[in-house]
């Protein structure tokens, strides 16, 4: 506390009687402050050359000097020193990096990089360390990062120092001179959380109303361990007050991210069922190869990967409409070869369809492999969306998301505002009379399957970036698109959309009670049961003949 | 009603019992009687393959029942199957007592090797033999009846009830996969020793199981075809051609509908029962989707609707699955999907249609519906 001050003191001051302020004062100001000329402190050169004597309290000093001295080089240096890298040779005394080579070490200038060549290993001496030096070459190493120009280092050095007793008073020195307001509000808390060892109840109390808007795992134990321990009653009770405030919005932030992770379960379900929606709920098609043709779709996104290597980044772009084709050809090839003569024998297409299915799988097995394939995620896919220190939602989950939106919008879009969609859901409703009024019905059939088929190739590239890539992936989803469908209420998009919703969310507020495994069962359960009260889904379309 | 009346008019029927009451006589004699080294001279390994054909015969029986007479097309019946098989092993499992490889009295090995320190109260009672064959009868004789009570009075039917059923078993699945459920999960059961006393392992055993299943096949096709040529039987004939329309006329579609299919789930679980001694293992694996739709299959092709053309589809089916994974294994799905294809397009009453055609008797009812 009175070194900080003392430190604020002398940074108001600007110039003045620094030295006098101490060790860390120094440090810090040296820094920030242009030195005036010819003040009692050595240069780089000089503080360099001394790292070469044997007594560790000389080189502390030169650390000390190199560290303050703002010169760019100093990082490079510590850090080499840090890493047992920074060498000297005996013959002359100069300061060198050496990394070892297949004859000895090859070794560089350390004031200006120079390459000198390689060398043995009896003529260079590695510059000694102590753990007192070694602690101070860490320090001194933060502190440089909590002055760096870049926002982001700073802000990564402070959440580094976080309940670091030592390092708070350098935090405290920095907080008047930041710009920046999220380092501002990291180094706040940091100093609030060093607060808490404060000798004045007020002090203390001040840091635990600080703290309380804080969800860092690092405050919550150490505001829990105050609410034990601490001996002031006034204080307990704040802690424990803040310590419940924290729970609570601990809890909300846990269930937000099991909603993340249920709709983005669901996103995956909606992307797996909507184009079985489709050929199942429009035209009546079961379609056991469903699945496959979410196989083949990932199996695009692989292939395509394989074509341009040099630009992951820009395959899935590429993959989306591949895999519709490939997926909306083959749909056509088994809608017409198929599938064309057993219209009106719903139980024959699922033998049929299911055949082919077997077959699929036995196709990508022989000719690419039985082994499950490596589809790599572009980096625009990896990482993840912060919002708070409990709360991070991931790209790849949140961009699937995003992507099973845009795909139901898509065919919600084709099915109402489209010629062809127009003529599907005239030919689902009255087939006979929508032949009479001119529909080529049979096209109808063909173009309605390759476009259920398609979105299932779509689904399966957004697929090939979460889970494994198989032969087998199309058998897990079969069943769970078709739990979807038959929940939201056959021939209906929006039903399908909702109903995957809804199941993934289900599944994933289950999960923490019942396991992964039990709240998939629940799940199939309550849908069986749910089927029994309402056989025809959530959204049930109208006006159909009973039977 | 005697034997021959019931068989009245079934060729088929007639021929089937007569191959079996033959291969009754034939494999035990070929198996025991010839020498190992003549060339007539059956292994025990292929009276075991045998026993194994004539429980998914017996299996298919059962799919026929509820798909060829009652129109309903379950693609759960190897969930009745293997519940069958799971009360049968669980009987077994409890035979083989301090011979388990950590030799606790009581407790099967897994349930040791989880730490459990007494029997789960469900495993309790299946020491006794009469107690399993009971339940590997009424387990999914239960089930199937709550199950089907639940659907057919909110009148699930359809492709709807395909799909329930197929949740319905592959729930089972994920479930029987759970350590917590106590059936052994991943590995299920096996490690059998002996069944009533006698080795597993044994000939005479092998041959005993055989009969077994052969005897249990022909009982349970006999009574199938009483049940199909009774008035019920006829009932379930006109719920597959116009559910409504019988509705209107006044039977009680959901009863029927739920006593022939709780009947065809015991039959189901009775092959189970056979099965599992024969192959010496019952894992979660036999829950799978893909089995029950597999055996949909054999009914298709031996032919719906005709009880012997589903024993002659199991056989077939799976004697070309031997041969074709043993030879080449690439093949198989290939093969099977083919034939799932093929035969739906071009064979829709299957082999036993074919038969018909060929030797130009009275149909049989062509109108199988959906």
């Amino acid at each position: 506390m009175f070194r900080g001050y003392l430190s604020m003191r002398a940074v108001a001051l600007g110039r003045g009687p620094l030295v006098a302020a101490g060790f860390l004062c120094v440090l810090i100001l040296a820094t920030l402050v242009p030195r005036p000329a010819g003040a009692r402190t050595i240069g780089y050169e000089e503080a360099l050359g001394r790292l070469s004597d044997r007594s560790f309290r000389v080189k502390a000093a030169a650390i000390e000097a190199i560290a303050t001295g703002g010169d760019e080089r100093a990082r490079s240096l510590l850090e080499g020193l840090l890493k047992g890298e920074v060498f000297y040779r005996k013959s002359d005394r100069r300061i060198l990096y050496a990394r070892k080579s297949q004859t000895g070490y090859r070794i560089r200038d350390a004031s200006n990089g120079a390459d000198l060549g390689e060398v043995g290993k009896r003529e260079i001496k590695k510059v000694g360390l102590n753990n007192r030096l070694r602690r101070q070459l860490r320090g001194a190493l933060a502190g440089m990062a909590l002055n760096d120009p870049d926002p982001r280092v700073r802000r990564a050095a402070v959440r580094e120092m976080m309940g670091d007793g030592k390092a708070a008073v350098r935090l405290r020195a920095r907080l008047p001179l930041e710009q920046d307001e999220g380092v501002r509000a990291d180094l706040g808390l940091a100093i609030a959380l060093d607060d808490l060892h404060a000798a004045t109840a007020n002090t203390r109390l001040a840091a635990i109303a600080t703290l309380g808007a804080s969800l860092e795992p690092e405050v919550h134990n150490r505001l829990a361990a105050m609410a034990e321990a601490d001996p002031d009653p006034a204080v307990t009770a704040a802690a424990r007050a803040a310590l419940f405030g924290i729970e609570l919005r601990r809890t909300l932030n846990a269930w937000a991210e099991t909603l993340f992770f249920g709709l983005s379960l669901g996103s995956v379900l909606v992307l797996a069922a909507i184009g079985l929606a489709i050929t199942f709920g429009v035209m009546g098609v079961i379609n056991m190869a469903h699945g496959e043709l979410v196989m083949l779709g990932a199996y695009t996104t692989y292939l395509v990967q394989q074509a341009m290597p040099d630009a992951i980044g820009y395959s899935l772009l590429v993959a989306v409409p591949a895999a519709f084709v490939v997926s909306g050809l083959f749909g056509v090839a088994i809608e017409r070869l198929v599938i064309r003569f057993l219209y009106g024998r719903p139980l024959e297409t699922l033998l049929a369809t299911f055949g082919i299915s077997l077959m699929l799988q036995q196709l990508v097995r022989t000719t690419i492999s039985a082994q499950n394939v490596a589809v790599e995620n572009p980096a625009w896919m990896s990482g993840s969306l912060r919002i708070n220190p409990a709360l991070a939602l991931t790209y790849n989950r949140l961009y699937i998301f995003l992507f099973a939106i845009l795909v139901f919008l898509g065919l919600l879009l084709i099915l109402k505002r489209t010629t062809l969609g127009l003529q599907v859901r005239a030919v689902s409703q009255n087939r006979a009379m929508a032949r009479a009024m001119g529909i080529r019905s049979a096209r109808v059939d063909m173009l309605t399957f390759g476009l259920g088929a398609g979105t299932a190739g779509v689904a399966g590239v957004a697929l090939s970036q979460l889970t494994n890539v198989g032969p087998n992936m199309g058998q897990a989803y079969i069943i769970d698109s078709f739990m979807v469908v038959v929940f939201g209420g056959v021939g209906n998009l929006w039903g399908t959309f909702i109903g995957g919703l809804t199941l993934g969310i289900a599944n994933k507020f289950m999960e923490p009670w019942a396991g992964a495994v039990l709240a998939k069962i629940l799940v199939l359960i309550f849908i069986i049961l749910f089927i029994q009260r309402r056989p025809r889904g959530l959204f049930p379309q109208r006006g159909r003949a009973v039977e | 009603m005697g034997v021959s009346r019931v068989l009245k008019g079934d060729r088929g029927g007639q021929l089937l019992l007569a191959v079996l009451a033959l291969a009754a006589v034939l494999v035990p004699l070929l198996n025991l009687a010839v020498p190992a080294s003549s060339p007539w001279h059956l292994s025990t390994y292929t009276v075991t393959l045998l026993g194994k054909y004539l429980t998914y015969a017996l299996l298919a029986v059962a799919v026929d029942l509820v798909w060829g007479y009652l129109g309903i097309l379950s693609l759960g019946h190897g969930a009745f199957f293997a519940l069958g098989g799971y009360a049968m092993g669980m009987y077994l499992m409890r035979q083989i007592g301090e011979r388990g490889v950590y030799g606790h009295p009581e407790l099967p090995d897994f349930m040791v090797f989880l730490d459990w320190s007494e029997l789960p109260w469900f495993w309790h009672g299946f020491d006794l033999f009469w107690f399993a064959a009971l339940m590997a009868l009424l387990a999914p004789g239960l089930l199937a009846f709550l199950f089907g009570y639940l659907a057919f009075r909110s009148r699930v039917t359809g492709v709807y009830f395909s799909i329930m059923t197929q949740a319905l078993t592959y729930a089972l699945m994920l479930a029987f996969f759970r350590n917590e459920m106590g059936f052994g999960g991943n590995n299920g059961l096996t490690d059998f020793k002996d069944i009533l006393g006698f080795d597993l392992q044994g000939d005479g055993t092998r041959i005993g199981l055989f009969l077994a299943s052969a005897l249990a096949l022909a009982l349970a096709y006999l009574a199938c075809r009483y049940l199909v040529q009774s008035r019920l039987g006829r009932v379930a004939v006109a719920i597959r051609d116009a559910e409504s329309r019988t509705r209107s006329i006044g039977y009680r579609v959901e009863w029927a509908k739920l006593f022939v299919f709780t009947c065809s789930a015991m039959l189901a679980g009775l092959a189970g029962a056979l099965y599992v001694p024969q192959v010496g293992i019952i894992n979660p694996g036999e829950f799978s989707p893909l089995n029950s739709i597999e055996l949909v299959i054999w009914v298709a092709i031996g032919g719906r609707a005709t009880l012997y053309g589903a024993v002659v589809g199991a056989i077939l089916v799976n004697y070309a699955k031997t041969t074709f994974t043993g030879v080449m294994p690439e093949a198989w799905l290939f093969a099977l999907g083919g034939l799932f294809v093929l035969v739906t397009l071009f064979l829709p009453q299957g082999i036993a249609g074919l038969f018909a055609r060929f030797r130009r008797s009275p149909p049989r009812p062509t109108e199988v519906g959906v």
